[in-house]
């Protein structure tokens, strides 16, 4: 059986805008606030770290791992949405 | 019980552990031997990533790099966690699902070239040997420093070990294996770390302890130590000293495309037994990885605030550094200090002949002028190997020896974990890729099966000896085996997936463009070849072009990757229907 190529393509778009999405998250904390940005946020503090310094060594990877939590859950959904999960 | 009676006996107690597993985990299909039946459980497979990932590097040097250069060790951090988001989203649940064993397999497949599929075993060579030298290394060095027997020793006890566990399990011993050395691994790194966070902030956590205030003070721990290193001529920790914002932009952008981009870390997620289990494992690798990657900045600045204290007493109370009661005397080093001076990786030369050492930063002119000359110093007289910071620290934090021989079981894991991993990837791409899929593709299983394992024997010889005469490129990992995951197999792979126009003629033209230029550009300020005073241009930032680092060149590459592929693709012949069709099937999971 082959899916009707108008869900396939679908599907794929809506895949594609959910890793943009994620994507961007993804560059902002830790090309952003972890570098770009750094020196501006280190006025403010978190937890007693420079915010900048908490996004390079702490921030940006406890951001990476709720994003592809995230990632995999939404896209646990969408497999369902157009019944293209696995058993 | 002595220190080295007890790290003897901690390491021969885990060497057993994976001989038994070994034996439990053996593999009787090529199936088996190359992706563990794809049958591992996403949540123990993350587990096995995590130390299939931490190498030897991440475990004893990391910290100390951090300890050494600040904020700027953020881009080590971002860079090789990040990298894992790439996977996940982009890599790892597609190739999941065209469900074969090697990454060349796919390339081959999907661009429909045995040339595509060959440059791609070139890559994964590189890469892969490049960074398992220094694992094969990295045993050896946690043999001499810790259990103090020879280097070769120890080196030749790991290439049994390995020898055993990856010739019968293939990866699904390796898996087993990785999982019971991330427990060991993990357990030593953090023991020791809490221990120092609750002696110097009082918090249980270290990543709590790295924000928090010193015991018995409301001074934060970050901000004392920005004052010592200011104190010392090194700049603020927290600030951007060490490396520049537009170099540590390319490095971590280049280390997460080449994290993203290693074999040996993407096969194993050909384990799992479906397509979603891909993407969720990448987060559970990430959180296994992260439990040592938020800890590692800690123990890096409690490690080099407790050096800066032990050798400057009184400058963290606001007692100026030129004072010589602030300086401590030769024949008053702590005991760890004297241990490790005779390991050679901890060097104390009292250049100005007071019997006092000043540890600063001969660097900084204007520090120098300042405060060094008048002071009557003639240069800085400590010199840490970065190591240190984790090897010491059981010590530094006056912890029980069973602590610092568990430290060394954990090291000694790290590096076997990464190292048979790596040796899987080498020895799969000879027998699966090179000898069935292109010399002897009539090949039976049992003989596919056999080969696999004589692969693995000599990947593990080659390794050994590479290891024990290691080539000028060992010590580039950063450079090479990143640069070259990140502007060879990550763009081709990508594209690959997500574009269904980039075909034979781009794919490979693509990888070359990535892989020569990488190549090249590092040539170009390591030498050529890596051989010593052939580099054509000066390795510092007067050198560089467009003032980009070497080490971060992979970003760079992987864009040339990215347009020559489109722009060869654009003029030759599209892609065949029945590869758009593959291309349709490794996206979704099932067709409805």
């Amino acid at each position: 059986m082959t899916a009707p190529t108008k869900d396939r393509s679908e599907y794929w778009r809506k895949n594609i805008g959910i890793i943009t999405g994620c994507l961007v998250v993804w560059a902002l904390v830790s090309i952003g606030a972890g570098i770009l940005f750094a020196p501006m946020l280190n006025g403010f503090s978190i937890g007693g770290y420079p915010l900048g310094f908490w996004f390079a060594q702490q921030g940006s990877i406890y951001i990476f791992i709720i994003l592809i939590f995230y990632y995999a859950w939404r896209m646990n959904r969408l497999d369902r949405e157009f019944d293209v999960h696995e058993e | 019980m002595d220190l080295q009676t007890l790290s003897i006996i901690a390491v021969g107690l885990t060497f057993v552990l994976y001989i038994a597993i070994a034996i439990w985990a053996r593999a009787g299909s090529t199936s088996e031997f190359y992706v563990a039946g794809k049958g591992i459980h996403p949540t123990l497979n993350g587990m096995a990533t995590a130390a299939d990932w931490m190498s030897a590097a991440s475990f004893i040097s990391m910290a100390g790099i951090i300890a050494f250069i600040g904020y700027a060790g953020g881009a080590y951090l971002m860079g090789w966690t990040g990298g894992y988001v790439l996977m996940a989203l982009l890599l790892a649940p597609y190739l999941r699902k065209f469900g074969k064993f090697t990454v060349p397999e796919f390339i081959g497949d999907r661009f429909y070239s045995t040339t595509a599929r060959t440059v791609a075993v070139v890559c994964l060579l590189v890469i892969s040997l490049t960074y398992v030298i220094g694992q094969m290394r990295g045993v050896g060095i946690a043999f001499a420093n810790i259990l103090n027997l020879s280097v070769e020793i120890g080196l030749y006890v790991g290439m049994a070990i390995v020898f055993v566990y990856a010739v019968l399990g293939g990866m699904k011993g390796i898996t087993y294996t990785q999982i019971a050395q991330y427990v060991i691994m993990i357990f030593a790194y953090t023991v020791p770390a809490i221990f120092i966070s609750l002696q110097l902030t009082g918090d249980f956590l270290p990543q709590v302890g790295l924000g928090g205030q010193i015991a018995g003070t409301d001074t934060h721990m970050l901000a004392a130590l920005d004052k010592t290193m200011v104190d010392l001529g090194f700049g603020a920790y927290t600030d951007r000293v060490a490396m520049g914002g537009w170099n540590m932009f390319l490095l971590t952008l280049s280390l997460m495309i080449g994290t993203a981009g290693l074999p040996h870390v993407i096969v194993r997620f050909f384990t799992v037994p479906k397509m979603s289990d891909a993407r969720s494992s990448a987060g559970w690798a990430l959180i296994f990885i992260a439990l040592l990657y938020t800890v590692a900045p800690a123990v890096g600045a409690m490690a080099i605030f407790n050096l800066a204290n032990t050798v400057h007493p009184g400058v963290e109370q606001g007692q100026p550094v030129a004072d010589p009661e602030s300086n401590l005397p030769i024949d008053e080093q702590p005991s760890w200090m004297q241990r490790w001076s005779q390991t050679g990786l901890l060097v104390v030369d009292d250049l100005n002949g007071d019997g006092r050492i000043q540890w600063y930063n001969d660097k900084n002119a204007t520090y120098v002028a300042d405060v060094a000359e008048p002071a009557g110093w003639k240069g800085n007289e400590l010199t840490v190997n970065n190591d240190i910071m984790v090897l010491a620290n059981p010590e530094i934090a006056a912890l029980p020896n069973w602590v610092a021989a568990l430290v060394a079981a954990g090291g000694i894991a790290a590096a076997l974990s990464t190292a048979a991993g790596l040796l899987l990837a080498i020895s799969s791409s000879v027998s699966h890729d090179l000898l069935k899929g292109i010399f002897m593709p009539t090949i039976s299983e049992r003989s596919e099966l056999r080969a696999a394992r004589i692969s693995m024997g000599v990947a593990i010889v080659v390794a050994g000896y590479l290891g024990l005469n290691p080539p000028g490129f060992a010590a580039q990992v950063v450079a090479l085996a990143f640069g070259l995951a990140a502007a060879s197999l990550f763009p081709t792979l990508m594209m690959g997936i997500f574009s269904k126009r980039i075909n034979k003629e781009g794919a490979i033209s693509g990888m070359l463009v990535g892989l020569i230029t990488t190549m090249v550009y590092i040539f170009l300020y390591k030498g050529w070849f890596f051989i010593p005073g052939t580099n054509p241009l000066p390795d510092d930032a007067s050198g560089w072009i467009l003032g980009i680092n070497p080490l971060g060149f992979g970003v760079i590459g992987a864009l040339l990757n990215f347009g020559t592929a489109y722009v060869v693709a654009g003029m030759t012949k599209p892609t065949p229907a029945a590869i758009q069709e593959l291309v349709e099937n490794v996206r979704v999971p099932r067709q409805a």
